[in-house]
């Protein structure tokens, strides 16, 4: 006879204990549950508009997932780079853009942070060590390893954080990447944020797997680690293990982390309630799994914060969003003249190369 | 000046461009220690070492996305595929990231990336292994496209296209690789989007690329001699950006013209050239623009039929002649 094992919700481990967590000052760990409201206020304020019709094309939301691009991004030093698919404004907002250019970029405006030219799928910050926002499903990974790669070329102690969801790791160019980054020994962190769903299609009917999606990296004898992505600190002790590795063994890690997304695979996605997941499963994610209220109880456990406090922040947070929207209504569309900026390096800045030939040919 | 082949050439640009800048490194399948696949990057991998001449795995969506990610960050990678058409499965990466990640962002990211490597047919490989993509990449606004049909061409080409700020496709020809040409011992480069005139005439114009050029400087020959016919050659060079006014006053000083090209004739690089004719030059013209591309059908592998597929002199004459 089997025993059924007891269910229970409490990690064995107390990430919070983890020596990345325990040297955080109370105001980091404010700040970061700030940045996961942040994010969620910024998504939620975007769908509405989205509805309003002031957004255009595809608009794939980050709820839920908050808890992962705010530790991974926490723990980026001056090396290190990020890079993810196209479920992007989480970690665009993580690493420092600002509300105004990311919404203004949603409502297809010149001020948007591509210039109108990238739309929902394309947020960059080169500046930022963000290279993207990519649309295609799996197509940044190449490019993680080729950021990795970059880093190692150069002789930089960094690592590549490259984030893809649980329906791009079927796409072969991941295997490539893998066994590429194991073979040229890449300081590159595959992230995959298992939310389940690979669009309408369940992680059982998308993905033939023994234990997780991450065991696949056994394979190319690539360290891995599975983990639960609600947690914040969980996140931030299981990545910080990976940076280590990248940095001081250029080695590459896959790490996957569970995580839920509260709404569709993006807004037009019509079946992502009572279609291909219940509206019951939705709420007990919401009620028992949510990021942001595990860390506020966490914090006001600590007495590091007071639910006034908290409803400060909520505030403070949905000023600087109506904010964005005012600056986005407010801003002007990118001009037809700008069609054709910003396609040619050497025609942007007229060099002698770009003065030289036809560069476009529209008559 | 010494007469070097066309591979040697473009041996030669790298040599210079590695030694020139830290973040030149050539990347691709057997281009270290095997020396190339068709011998391109011999000898480099022993001068230059693990670092600026690096294998990789059979894994061309991998190795072109690491190349374009590299690139982002300031390296200058210049890829090898081994063949143009494996093009096919790295083609994700070429079309989407190197050729729109300037866009999308804003102007924010560069990829100044060389992708290089044979695009032909005639080697009796079968379709798979015969494209000329040169057209399919020249549809893509982002990506420039160079073919070289001489060994002078290819390196000076090759040397602006690794200087080059934006990603630069890089026609080569498996044919051409162990033709010589004489290429002078002093540096000199090639500016992208400038023509050549690989032969002054005056009776009717052959305007093309690649090694369709040297098939229809044959053809000129033939012309001149048979029928005194004087014809100048056109060699564009440069795909993306295309000098307009080279075709254009070729166009208006010989007033017919047959394009010819190695691409199929469906959207061809020649439909677009002649279409620009067409709209600029209307009233120059005293025949219609004719064209000479590779007959329709997938490359057929039969070694003496696979000949008649590309353009010929023999076609080339047929045409011109038609149109005098």
């Amino acid at each position: 006879m089997t025993e059924t094992p007891a269910e229970t919700e409490v990690s064995p481990v107390d990430y919070a204990k983890a020596p990345i967590n325990a040297s955080l000052s109370p105001e980091d760990q404010v700040r970061m549950l700030k940045d996961m409201i942040r994010i969620r206020r910024f998504e939620t304020t975007a769908l509405s508009h989205y509805q309003q019709g002031k957004i255009g094309g595809f608009l794939h939301l980050y709820n839920g997932q908050e808890a992962i691009a705010v530790g991974a991004v926490s723990l980026m030093g001056d090396n290190d780079h990020i890079i993810t698919a196209y479920r992007d404004h989480g970690h665009a907002l993580a690493v420092g853009m600002n509300m105004n250019e990311c919404m203004a970029e949603l409502f297809g405006k010149a001020t948007g942070c591509s210039k109108g030219k990238g739309g929902s799928m394309h947020f960059f910050a080169p500046d930022k060590n963000y290279w993207g926002g990519h649309g295609i499903v799996a197509g940044q990974t190449p490019l993680g390893l080729g950021l990795a790669y970059g880093l190692k070329y150069k002789g930089l102690k960094g690592a590549a954080l490259c984030f893809l969801g649980d329906g791009a790791v079927n796409q072969g160019c991941f295997y490539e990447s893998l066994n590429m980054a194991a073979l040229f020994d890449l300081p590159v962190i595959y992230i995959i944020e298992n939310n389940g769903y690979s669009m309408g299609t369940s992680l059982e009917r998308s993905s033939s797997i023994d234990k997780c999606l991450a065991q696949r990296a056994e394979a190319f004898c690539i360290d891995w680690v599975q983990a639960k992505g609600e947690d914040l600190y969980e996140v931030r002790a299981v990545i910080q293990e990976a940076i280590t590795r990248a940095h001081e063994a250029s080695k590459p890690t896959v790490i996957e982390f569970d995580t839920y997304r509260y709404y569709g695979h993006s807004v037009a996605d019509s079946r992502w309630k009572g279609g291909y997941r219940t509206a019951e499963e939705v709420e007990k994610h919401k009620r028992d799994h949510d990021p942001i209220q595990i860390l506020k109880k966490r914090l006001v456990g600590a007495k590091l914060l007071s639910e006034e406090q908290y409803e400060a922040i909520d505030a403070e947070v949905k000023t600087e969003t109506n904010e964005a929207v005012k600056f986005a209504n407010e801003s002007p569309f990118p001009t037809e003249a700008s069609i054709f900026e910003d396609v040619y390096f050497e025609v942007d800045r007229q060099t002698e190369a770009g003065r030289t030939g036809r560069h476009f040919f529209n008559d | 000046m010494p007469l070097i082949t066309y591979r040697e050439a473009l041996n030669q640009a790298f040599a210079e461009e590695i030694e020139r800048d830290p973040n030149v490194v050539l990347i691709g399948e057997e281009v270290a220690q095997y020396d190339g696949a068709y011998k391109v990057t011999e000898g480099l991998w022993k001068k230059f070492g693990d670092k600026r001449v690096v294998d990789t795995p059979i894994s061309e969506a991998a190795f072109i996305g690491m190349g374009v990610g590299a690139s982002m960050l300031g390296l200058r990678p210049v890829m090898e595929l081994m063949f143009w058409s494996f093009a096919g499965v790295a083609y994700d990466q070429i079309i989407n990231n190197a050729g729109q990640v300037r866009y999308m962002s804003g102007g924010l990211i560069n990829c100044p990336i060389v992708i290089r490597g044979p695009a032909n047919g005639g080697t009796s490989v079968g379709a798979t292994h015969s494209h000329t993509p040169e057209n399919w990449l020249a549809a893509i606004p982002g990506l420039k496209v160079v073919s070289a049909a001489t060994a002078y061409d290819a390196k000076g080409l090759m040397k602006t296209a690794i200087r080059d700020n934006d990603p630069v496709m890089f026609m080569e020809n498996t044919l051409l690789y162990g033709e010589q040409y004489e290429v002078p011992e002093e540096e000199y480069v090639i500016p992208l989007g400038v023509a050549d005139i690989k032969r002054e005439g005056t009776d009717i114009s052959f305007i093309g690329h690649g090694r369709a050029i040297l098939t229809a400087l044959k053809a000129a020959e033939i012309l001149a001699s048979e029928h005194n016919i004087n014809a100048e050659v056109v060699d564009l060079r440069s795909i993306r950006p295309l000098d307009e006014e080279a075709i254009l006053n070729s166009v208006r000083k010989t007033h017919r013209v047959v394009l010819v090209d190695e691409n199929k004739p469906f959207c061809g690089v020649s439909a677009q050239v002649s279409s620009m004719i067409m709209e600029k030059a209307f009233d120059d013209l005293d025949a219609p623009v004719g064209r000479v591309c590779s007959l329709d059908a997938p490359a057929i592998y039969s070694p003496p039929v696979e000949k008649l597929q590309l353009p010929t002199v023999e076609r080339i004459l047929a045409k011109a002649l038609s149109i005098l």
